[in-house]
């Protein structure tokens, strides 16, 4: 029996400690809005924060999340993250989704971005362009992105 | 004689369609255009009962105030009004992007003055109240949405707020002239209001009035005025459901090893390695696409299952199947392309041999994935009674008429609940219903197996890529004579590449005289250039399906390049040039390119050293776009610095989604030009399996793209599509400004 803590509560789960976090997340938590898009860790799809790192679940096991703590997107909106909040606000606003199958990602991305930024830096939009880089969106939802990061940043200064 | 619908079994509608689309072709061979199709249908008495929206045609033939209603039109199909006042839209497509989620909506808010805050939106099902008015089936494609629905869902509001209107006359006792609506209630002499929930009970228990008016344009509020998607916090914070994420009690998931040839059979199992694997419930061999043979393994989760899977021991028989090798093909496709062969236009060629200028040109296309983000995946469960599906679909009719087939029930005995969809790009209409009917095959034999719980199948990405129905590998050959004037005199075009529609119910009446229209479309448009157009269709085992734009997916890149080409080749300005070939007959495209022309500075502003213009302009599914773009090669690679769109999609419903479709559908556009966007086979087998090497762009890829709207005040037109095949030969061209050299193959190669 493994524990996983997630957004602030530890959680027992009976599955294989290779288990990728993602499908731990997804299968045995019900926490589906960490999506899978290629399980090869080459798309950002399932984009979680460990120990407030941006990682792809989708290749990380649960055995290397032992004694830390993971965010997911469902966090952003739980009132206990400013700065996810920030990002979330700027993703409405700028109407940044199509499909938005890969904004989950996309935003867990920004914020763990915006997060690691000395306070009230803003970001150059070649460094937005680093950060994201990893993040891909088939609908091209990318100019939309670059200004929801940057207005995100802003808010936040 | 069209079979009227409601005498059509809703699961039957492939074949009315099959009538329908039989009537439009007939229609496009005297190039009519199609609003005049409706016109024609609706004045020629065959739509009365096959469209179950009468009113479009009448409105489109000039009666545009006033309908009748048919009686199978209820508006509580379409439109809830709850006592609390929150008015639900269902929407009859698939939500996966394109923004018809928020735009239908709109439109019927527009006409039932709701209050635009307390609207919300759902999914229908294979319903046959959900079906495409135009055609007559459950379709979301072609860019057709909006065109289609805009009279069908402002009737719907219209009839709802008249009932509304109708119920607070009787409450109030005045007459229903004294009472007009505002923001989700109606307001009566002295200040007097009602909430529309508060009249929702009473007014439905009205009839639905015979005739209603709808609004003037001109007094449109919501309708034009840019809005933002019911969807967007829901997807900015991980809480919209995707057809994925469905959670059936019980469920299990279902991981499927496919042939690694198209249509191969199993030679030898040995699964003992995989039912070892904790949380594996089964392993079970099951048909799959084109006469195929795989194993599914049965999972309490995705992982043990993919485990499972990947722990199977295998060996195929692929000796009945033929094993296509992309590099013998493109020597095949060059052999056809020497033959005789169908025509689909037959101007005199003598002119040729005389042209004081010449080119001769060879273009060639490869598959392409859709590769949507989200993966394919479709959620069965069965029961004595039938079957229930979720899953996003292009086509729950066909999808649902499918699954009946595999799983031997009556058509009415299985439900498709529409889901979300995270991207397919025609991937999620496929005729053959190739991962329904595989997800239904493996339920069909789970249950045998006596496993009775709903499953969930899941592709993976590697099944995505290699799993087939591919934009088709093409190859086009120009040979073109012309004068000092870039005056056309003869161009003689030979066409090579797989039917889209051959063997599928969409084959009779897509495809005439050999020729599949969906492989020629934009050919030759919009120029009267004496064009001769032959066209092969050679048969492969490589499964092919529209990709967003289909056929001007090559041809508007084809027609492009080579029309700049003889600009170039004349000393023209391209923009000169095409506006002349336009003459007057074009006034869409006009707008679009000058529109684009004039907020790009093309020929005015200075560019930065090394960068070059491009222009092109296309017109696919009725909606016309014109791009011009700034170009520049780095480090022996292209870069796309900025687009500037002109488009024209007549009447404009949400600016805010065109702009975003067109975005979109420019960076599509862009991903076929880059390194690594192409799907290749050797052996039969499909050489990329992820996004590692079928390579999409990246945000650091994203030029900036503005986009301006030609204003129009006629119906509108659909931009899911429109939006792509003018990206890459406006590209091409900038390219070929800097390096003197035509791109005629894609991926580009500078080389």
């Amino acid at each position: 029996m493994s524990k996983l803590h997630v957004n602030g509560r530890q959680h027992p789960v009976d599955i294989d400690p290779g288990t990728p976090i993602l499908w731990a997340l997804r299968d045995s938590l019900g926490l589906t809005g960490t999506k899978f898009g290629c399980g090869a860790a080459l798309c950002g799809a399932c984009t979680v924060h460990l120990d407030g790192q941006a990682v792809r679940s989708c290749v990380t096991p649960i055995s290397a999340a032992a004694g830390k703590k993971i965010r997911t997107i469902e966090a952003t909106t739980d009132g206990s993250d400013k700065v996810g909040a920030a990002v979330h606000a700027a993703w409405v606003k700028h109407d940044v989704a199509q499909c938005g199958y890969c904004q989950s990602g996309q935003i867990m991305s920004a914020t763990a971005f915006l997060k690691s930024l000395p306070r009230g830096k803003q970001p150059s939009a070649a460094e937005i362009d680093s950060a994201m880089a990893g993040n891909l969106c088939r609908c091209g939802t990318y100019a939309r992105i670059r200004t929801a990061v940057a207005d995100a940043a802003q808010s936040l200064a | 004689m069209l079979t009227p619908i409601d005498a059509i079994h809703p699961h039957e509608l492939p074949r009315a369609l099959q009538q329908l689309l039989g009537r439009n072709q007939a229609d496009a061979a005297v190039t009519l255009p199609r609003r005049r199709f409706l016109k024609l249908a609706g004045a020629g008495g065959l739509a009365l009962g096959a469209f179950p929206h009468l009113a479009s045609a009448q409105a489109a033939a000039g009666s545009e105030s006033a309908s009748a209603l048919k009686p199978t039109e209820q508006p509580s199909a379409f439109v809830q009004i709850a006592p609390n006042g929150e008015v639900t839209v269902t929407i009859n497509r698939l939500e996966f992007g394109q923004g018809v989620q928020t735009a239908l909506p709109m439109i019927l808010a527009e006409e039932l003055d709701a209050d635009w805050s307390r609207v919300r939106s759902r999914h229908g099902s294979n319903d046959g109240a959900y079906v495409d008015p135009r055609f007559g089936m459950h379709l979301t494609g072609g860019s057709n949405s909006i065109k289609h629905s805009f009279l069908q869902y402002r009737e719907l509001g219209a009839r709802a707020r008249a009932m509304l209107l109708a119920a607070a006359a009787a409450r109030w006792n005045v007459d229903v002239s004294r009472l007009r609506t505002e923001s989700g209630r109606v307001i009566g002499p002295n200040g007097r209001q009602l909430g529309y929930g508060e009249l929702a009970d009473a007014a439905m228990a009205l009839p639905v009035p015979q005739q209603v008016k709808l609004k003037d344009p001109k007094e449109f509020r919501l309708i034009g005025r840019p809005t933002n998607r019911l969807d967007a916090r829901a997807k900015s914070s991980g809480r919209q459901d995707f057809g994925i994420d469905i959670q059936r009690p019980g469920q299990l998931t279902a991981v499927v090893a496919h042939p690694p040839v198209f249509g191969a059979r199993l030679a030898a199992l040995d699964d003992s390695a995989a039912r070892a694997i904790k949380g594996v419930k089964a392993v079970l061999r099951v048909p799959t696409d084109r006469g195929g043979e795989g194993v599914a393994v049965i999972a309490d989760g995705y992982w043990p299952a993919r485990q499972g899977r990947a722990a199977l021991q295998l060996q195929w028989d692929s000796s009945a199947v033929e094993k296509v090798d992309s590099v013998r093909q493109l020597a095949q496709y060059r052999e056809l392309a020497g033959q005789p062969g169908p025509r689909q236009f037959d101007a005199d060629m003598a002119p040729l041999a005389s042209a004081p200028r010449q080119i001769e040109a060879e273009f060639v296309f490869p598959y392409l994935a859709h590769a949507p983000m989200e993966p394919l995946n479709c959620t069965v469960a069965l029961s004595d009674a039938g079957a229930e599906l979720w899953l996003g679909t292009q086509f729950p009719g066909v999808d649902g008429m499918a699954a009946a087939r595999v799983l031997g029930l009556k058509p009415e005995q299985v439900k498709v609940n529409v889901q979300m969809a995270g991207g397919g790009f025609g991937r999620r209409g496929v005729p053959s219903s190739d991962y329904v009917v595989e997800a239904c095959a493996i339920a069909k034999a789970a249950r045998s197996a006596g496993l009775n719980a709903p499953l969930r199948m899941i592709w993976s990405r590697e099944d995505d890529i290699q799993g087939g129905y591919y934009r088709p590998m093409h190859l086009h050959r120009a040979r073109i004579g012309f004068d000092e004037r870039g005056q056309v005199l003869a161009w003689d075009h030979v066409l090579v590449g797989q039917s889209i529609t051959a063997g599928t119910f969409f084959e009779g009446a897509m495809t005439k005289n050999g020729i599949d229209a969906t492989a020629i479309e934009g050919m030759r448009e919009p120029y009267a250039l004496p064009m001769r157009l032959t066209v092969h269709h050679p048969k492969l085992n490589v499964p092919v399906l529209w990709w967003r734009s289909v056929g001007s997916t090559h041809t508007a890149f084809v027609m492009e390049t080579l029309i700049d080409e003889i600009a170039r080749a004349t000393k023209q300005d391209p923009v000169a040039y095409r506006l002349r070939l336009f003459g007057e007959q074009h006034p869409r495209h006009r707008a679009a390119l000058q529109l684009a022309v004039d907020q790009s500075g093309y020929g005015k502003k200075t560019l930065a050293s090394g960068r070059a213009w491009g222009v092109a302009v296309h017109e696919s599914f009725e909606s016309v776009v014109a791009y011009v773009v700034e170009a520049s090669v780095k480090d022996g690679q292209p870069v796309l610095h900025r687009a500037t769109a002109g488009v024209h999609c007549n009447l404009v419903v949400n600016p805010r989604t065109v702009e975003a479709q067109v975005q979109g559908a420019a960076l599509m556009g862009l991903s076929m030009c880059l390194p690594g966007a192409a799907i290749t086979l050797k052996d039969g087998v499909v050489e990329q399996s992820n996004f590692s090497d079928f390579v999409l762009p990246r945000i650091s890829d994203m030029p900036e793209i503005a986009v301006h709207i030609v204003p129009s005040a006629e119906p509108p037109t659909g931009m899911g599509e429109p939006g792509l095949p003018p990206l890459a030969p406006a590209f091409a061209n900038a390219l070929a400004q800097l390096t003197g050299k035509p791109l005629r193959e894609l991926p580009f190669k500078l080389a």
